[in-house]
């Protein structure tokens, strides 16, 4: 590629000729957390305290001290989040190769499906269904499960019975043929995490988790915007934080969507 | 016969809420087993040894037979009131604003005769009841009662000084998430307070009893996660001098020390909610407090804790939870200490194990959360600073003033 094409890249976005979504909510106490069983581990919180703010603690300036588990906000899961993925090459987020972190996205709207059934999982005849319209999905892209889920409130985005989350997400059999038949890169859904709210009782249980993770693909969730990603075409950004070992984190997420 | 106080009207905003003055401090050490007593509720007076009268004031030797041995100890209530007397124009500032002020001579059954503040209801000539109370300075007084009950009791002027009664003042429960704090809820509303806030963490988690605190009247449901500096921030912006009573029902219970434990998340979890929740609240309501402590009728009177009895002294089982109490206990004598010029209380409740999810393996006998929410308030009518809630809670107590070491060496099984 000539760098004048790079350079075209960049007055385009600009420009506005190359529009940039961004898919990330805000880092915030408010946004819900993944929910275990109180005996296990939690994620900590995101908590933002103020180191000073134009005050007698540092009169000029204003700054935080933030604390946050790995896997809080809009967040990316690397292959040895899972057990399935343990043993791979550089398989943390300061470890994987920079340019898994810039690759283009199929979005599979599923938002009327899930309007109706919270429990809506994704199949492989529905993505056979998709690629008849859009074409097969090319390897080295990203998935993404839009549900319009990140529009609701935060109660129904969490949906918490006592049966546990009931949100949208992919079944075994489709994530298992995304990753062999497809070659994807990683599986994106805009609910607390990349597998369905139910999907401990599947098997194998968290079925992105363990097929994604153990061929050494990627997760992001907590998504929000998809709705303005066309289904092919738009270019993800998705850098976590170098965070030594890291199993994953919080990051911003944007898309390059071509303007025509 | 006292006359039922009023709900108070709103504040007027064109006038200055007056400060908080208090009561004269000074006190001899000594007379500090007064403190003790009136904190936990008890009548005390010291009692010669050797010769067995009573004495008061406090003093350092008998003055019947001049022993030193003069412990305080549990004393008959009853006396007579001998005389009393009206201060119109008192010239302490304090006193001064609260004038009429009634105070009399009591000579106790047991022998002494005691200066005390006089609940409207004593009549000259006629026995009386008597108990130590803290007073705004949160030093101990006297203070005199009719024998029997009479109408409107504690509505009295000079004993609502005395005490946090929740009858109309507006209560937040910092923790409506759990058996306690629910339970502590209904509690203050029976106790005739206005509003209670209760406050909910992550409000998109459901949670065990939500519907009963839904849509009751008095009853609101506000967003706070203690632990949050800025959740406790935020809420304190909006209703923060309407709190006149604060009722810190933080509960996080985790089994376990320090060896069988892998890491520091659980403890991080333990410090942050209960030792970092009770500095945020404190940073976010309590200058407030301080501030409306004389604010009429609904002024702010009390900060309420629930402790483990383990704050005192560790039980291994539950070490690092005991460690995380025992932090709480030391700031809430830093807060008590900061709250004083307001007259604003700080009452410790001390409990046991508690009949919630997270003693389940614990034998009886554990204590009812119903029953920590009734002492609250019984507490708060009493204007207390010390409660032991539940068997374990005095034993451990007990045993901790008997021998240390022996209850160290106890609670190492």
């Amino acid at each position: 590629m000539q760098s004048k094409n790079l350079l075209e890249l960049a007055s385009a976005i600009s420009s506005g000729a190359v529009r940039v979504v961004d898919l990330t909510f805000t880092l915030s106490p408010d946004f819900p957390v993944i929910v275990l069983p109180p005996e296990f581990g939690q994620a900590a919180p995101v908590r933002i305290q103020e180191i000073s703010r134009y005050d007698s603690r540092g009169p000029a300036w204003y700054w935080n001290n933030v604390t946050f588990g790995e896997h809080t906000g809009t967040h990316f899961d690397a292959p040895i989040h899972w057990f399935t993925g343990k043993d791979l090459p550089n398989n943390a987020v300061d470890t994987m190769p920079p340019k898994d972190m810039i690759a283009p996205a199929c979005v599979i709207d599923c938002s009327a499906q899930a309007a109706q059934d919270p429990d809506f999982v994704l199949t492989v005849p529905l993505v056979e269904a998709w690629e008849t319209k859009h074409g097969r999905i090319p390897a080295r892209h990203w998935v993404l499960l839009r549900t319009d889920w990140s529009k609701k409130g935060w109660r129904d985005y969490a949906n918490l019975r006592d049966d546990g989350a009931h949100t949208p997400g992919p079944n075994p059999a489709v994530m298992k043929w995304l990753v062999e038949e497809r070659g994807v890169i990683g599986f994106g859904t805009e609910t607390i995490g990349t597998d369905a709210g139910q999907a401990g009782h599947f098997d194998p249980p968290y079925p992105a988790h363990h097929f994604l993770h153990g061929a050494g693909r990627y997760g992001l969730q907590c998504l929000c915007n998809l709705d303005q990603l066309p289904p092919t075409g738009a270019v993800i950004v998705a850098s976590p934080l170098k965070i030594q070992n890291g199993s994953g984190s919080p990051l911003r997420v944007i898309a390059l969507v071509a303007s025509t | 016969m006292i006359d039922p106080i009023k709900p108070p009207r709103r504040k007027n905003p064109l006038l200055r809420t007056r400060l908080p003055a208090s009561p004269p401090r000074a006190r001899s050490r000594t007379s500090h087993g007064f403190t003790r007593a009136a904190a936990e509720g008890r009548f005390m007076l010291q009692r010669c040894d050797a010769c067995g009268s009573f004495a008061y004031p406090a003093r350092e030797a008998c003055p019947s037979c001049l022993s030193s041995d003069l412990p305080f100890v549990d004393a008959p209530r009853r006396g007579l009131l001998l005389a009393e007397t009206t201060a119109r124009v008192p010239s302490d500032v304090y006193f001064r604003e609260r004038a009429p002020w009634r105070i009399g001579l009591v000579k106790m059954d047991c022998g002494p005769t005691i200066v005390a503040h006089l609940h409207g209801d004593c009549v000259e000539g006629a026995a009386v009841r008597m108990s130590l109370q803290l007073d705004k300075s949160g030093q101990a007084v006297a203070f005199a009662h009719p024998e029997g009950e009479t109408p409107n009791m504690s509505d009295d002027k000079q004993y609502r000084e005395m005490t946090a009664d929740p009858k109309f003042r507006r209560v937040l429960v910092t923790n409506g998430r759990t058996v306690i704090g629910q339970e502590a809820v209904a509690a203050l509303k029976a106790a005739g307070a206005k509003t209670v806030f209760v406050g909910v963490a992550e409000p998109w988690r459901p949670f065990a009893g939500e519907n009963l605190l839904r849509g009751q009247d008095g009853i609101e449901i506000v967003t706070l996660d203690a632990a949050d500096e800025k959740s406790a921030t935020d809420l304190a912006a909006d209703v923060g001098g309407k709190v006149d009573i604060l009722v810190n029902t933080t509960e996080y219970v985790r089994p376990g020390g320090l060896l069988d434990r892998r890491g520091t998340s659980i403890a991080r979890d333990e410090i942050d909610q209960a030792y970092l929740g009770f500095i945020n609240l404190a940073q976010a309501f309590g200058p407030a407090m301080r501030m409306r402590g004389a604010d009429g009728i609904n002024s702010s009177s009390a900060w309420v804790n629930i402790l483990s009895v383990y704050a005192l002294a560790n039980w291994p089982a539950f070490g690092a939870y005991s460690a995380s109490q025992a932090a709480c206990l030391s700031f809430s004598h830093c807060l008590r200490a900061e709250l004083r010029p307001g007259g604003v209380k700080v009452m410790n409740l001390f409990t046991g194990p508690v009949d919630t999810e997270w003693f389940q393996t614990v034998p009886p006998p554990k204590v009812a959360p119903r029953a920590i929410a009734q002492a609250i308030v019984s507490g708060l009518k009493a204007g207390l600073e010390e409660m032991y809630v539940g068997d374990v809670a005095e034993e451990i107590r007990q045993r901790l003033a008997a021998n240390p070491k022996a209850l160290e060496r106890e609670l190492d099984r």
